[in-house]
């Protein structure tokens, strides 16, 4: 009920199911093409220091959700806005890679997207490039071994390092990326995000493709993100075993609306849920036995 | 005379001094080709436009009465680096900027009319008529006398072989060792996803095109100084020459650039000084019909094999 209730009220300052201080707000979130409505009136939070996962059969939106929060689409109803210490950034506005850059969202795709003729560790400097620049003075003084760049260089290699700790890549670290096995390029992809310090990390089904121990390792890799780095982690995913594991808060999306919204206990009772997935029962609302 | 070994070895020369000059401007044409995946045909204009603004700097220097010729060409260096960079990076505002996620072929015909818009350009401002300019730097060495042939290096393509070497030297370091470089890669292997990680694309872009019009500005400023002459259409020639070594070498490949500029060059003085010199630009260009026919991605570029 409580459920039903988030789902229909979406107001911006009720409490997030799950805890924690918002990180980012969708309003009214509608997204046409043409004459197909990808996502319809959607509402929803996402908070920092959590995992909210977004679930829903194919083609509900949960991808198109992604692309109007990281600027591949201009929604055509709605506002975004991101929670910045700084100040609220409305995602809508942010021209390209300024949604990397100033308000500090990042993510990964579906399918994978390394760079694949640089380095796993190039791919990991990389994604701070734009506190190199501003250290190297655009290049200029770096390229005459300034000191600054270098304590900036040598920086950004030591959190480079730190992430393939984290990540269990340090002695591949010279390899190219796209020559590393497909769980590794999963998880490569995850510490390239977090190489550029974001606020909310958005992973496009970071479980596709793995292997249940690959799996349990994402798991792992996930919550301590959360945990210890304490930022928002948007989550598109199917695979339930990994959502009902580590997300505290679970929204759900069918055919662009949402139709369910609370903690993985409350979604996984609610009859909307189970009739979206299991389709329409006699006799209605039948949890599954 | 030509089956003595001095008279090979200053072919060498030439053409190592020649290959230089198309490796430098090469380096543009691969380089805009890999970030953005067109050809810059209006290149070998900002190549010219290079030697134009150094010739122009050399008389204002004379006439200012700088006469020490190391300070001068420090100057002109700098001076047409400047320059000829605020061209590249204008021309890359104004006519590429906009076309951006346009078909291939519009941005390809713009380049042409590029390419056309500057020689008229440069023809109107500066007249069509050569302008010539005296030797700045003369002398050289005897490198080797053999029956009578003797092989000198002069000062001039020492000059010219040391600053290309210098200058690929700090051309690779930049791309593999700097975050601009960094950035310009990503760029070239994902532009979506490299937004996404923050890097301003259409800067580094921007800044592509500055780095290659830098290049070609200190070819133009050796051009300049080696053959002593200039006029509005050399950048027509040199730029489809070089455009030719990038293809040879392997189009979006910068050693392969380098490499090919320096092939092209050796063929054009060996076919000039074995065979006929009128026929030297059609053994340059044979070279790009059957690299193209033959080995399309070059001698260092990979094929394009797609994964299915």
């Amino acid at each position: 009920m409580t459920a039903q209730a988030a789902a229909a009220g979406g107001a911006p300052d009720a409490e997030i199911p799950g805890g924690g201080a918002a990180s980012i707000t969708v309003e009214h979130l509608t997204m046409r093409f043409g004459g197909l409505i990808a996502i319809d009136d959607v509402s929803l939070q996402a908070a920092t220091g959590r995992i909210t996962a977004v679930i829903g059969p194919n083609g509900a939106g949960k991808t198109t959700v992604f692309n109007c929060l990281t600027g591949f689409y201009k929604p055509s109803v709605g506002r975004l806005i991101l929670h910045h210490p700084r100040h609220d950034y409305l995602l809508e506005r942010l021209e390209g890679y300024r949604t990397a850059q100033d308000a500090g969202v990042a993510r990964t795709f579906q399918n994978i997207r390394l760079f694949p003729r640089m380095t796993v560790l190039e791919n990991l400097i990389v994604a701070q490039h734009n506190k190199l620049m501003r250290a190297s003075g655009y290049t200029v003084l770096g390229l005459f071994g300034f000191k600054g760049y270098r304590d900036a260089e040598a920086k950004a290699v030591e959190l480079a390092r730190y992430w393939l700790d984290r990540i269990h890549l340090t002695d591949k670290a010279d390899w190219d990326a796209g020559n590393l096995p497909y769980g590794d390029q999963r998880r490569l992809e995850i510490a390239r995000a977090m190489c550029t310090e974001p606020l909310l990390l958005c992973l496009d089904e970071p479980a596709a493709g793995l292997n249940p121990r690959e799996s349990h390792e994402l798991n792992s890799l996930l919550t301590y993100i959360r945990d210890q780095h304490k930022i928002g982690v948007l989550l598109i995913e199917h695979d339930m075993s990994v959502v009902m594991h580590i997300s505290d808060h679970i929204i759900v999306l069918d055919y662009g609306r949402k139709i369910s919204d609370g903690t993985p206990e409350q979604v996984r009772n609610d009859p909307a849920v189970i009739r979206a997935y299991l389709g329409d029962d006699e006799e209605g609302g039948g949890g599954p036995s | 005379m030509q089956n003595s070994f001095a008279y090979f070895v200053d072919q060498l020369i030439n053409g190592l001094t020649l290959g230089s000059i198309y490796g430098l401007i090469a380096i543009g044409y691969t380089m805009v080709y890999g970030i953005i995946g067109m050809i810059n045909f209006a290149h070998g204009e900002i190549f010219m436009i290079g030697s134009f603004v150094s010739i122009i700097t050399f008389l204002i220097l004379g006439m200012a009465g700088v006469t020490w010729v190391p300070l001068a060409l420090l100057i002109v260096l700098i001076v047409a680096m400047l320059l000829t960079s605020i061209y590249g990076w204008t021309l890359e505002r104004v006519a590429y900027r906009p076309l951006r996620g346009s078909p291939r072929l519009a941005a390809l015909i713009t380049a042409i009319g590029m390419s056309i818009f500057l020689q008229n350009y440069v023809q109107l401002l500066q007249g069509a008529r050569n302008k010539p300019m005296q030797p700045v730097i003369s002398g050289g060495v005897t490198v080797m006398q053999d029956q009578g042939y003797v092989v000198s290096l002069s000062y001039m393509q020492m000059i010219i072989i040391v600053v290309t070497v210098v200058l690929m030297a700090a051309f690779t370091l930049m791309i593999t060792r700097t975050s601009l470089g960094r950035a310009q890669r990503a760029c070239e292997q994902d532009r979506n996803m490299a937004a996404l990680i923050g890097v301003n694309v259409d800067r580094t872009i921007s800044l592509t095109f500055v780095v290659g019009a830098m290049l070609a500005s200190v070819a133009g400023l050796m051009f300049l100084l080696y053959y002593g002459v200039i006029d509005f259409f050399i950048g027509f020639l040199a730029g489809i020459k070089a455009f030719t070594a990038a293809v040879l070498g392997g189009i979006g490949s910068l050693p392969g650039a380098m490499l090919g500029g320096l092939l092209i060059g050796l063929i054009e003085a060996f076919w000039s000084g074995y065979f006929t010199v009128e026929y030297k630009d059609v053994a340059a260009f044979s070279i790009l019909v059957l690299v193209l026919v033959f080995r399309p991605s070059g001698l260092l570029g990979k094929p394009d094999i797609e994964k299915v």
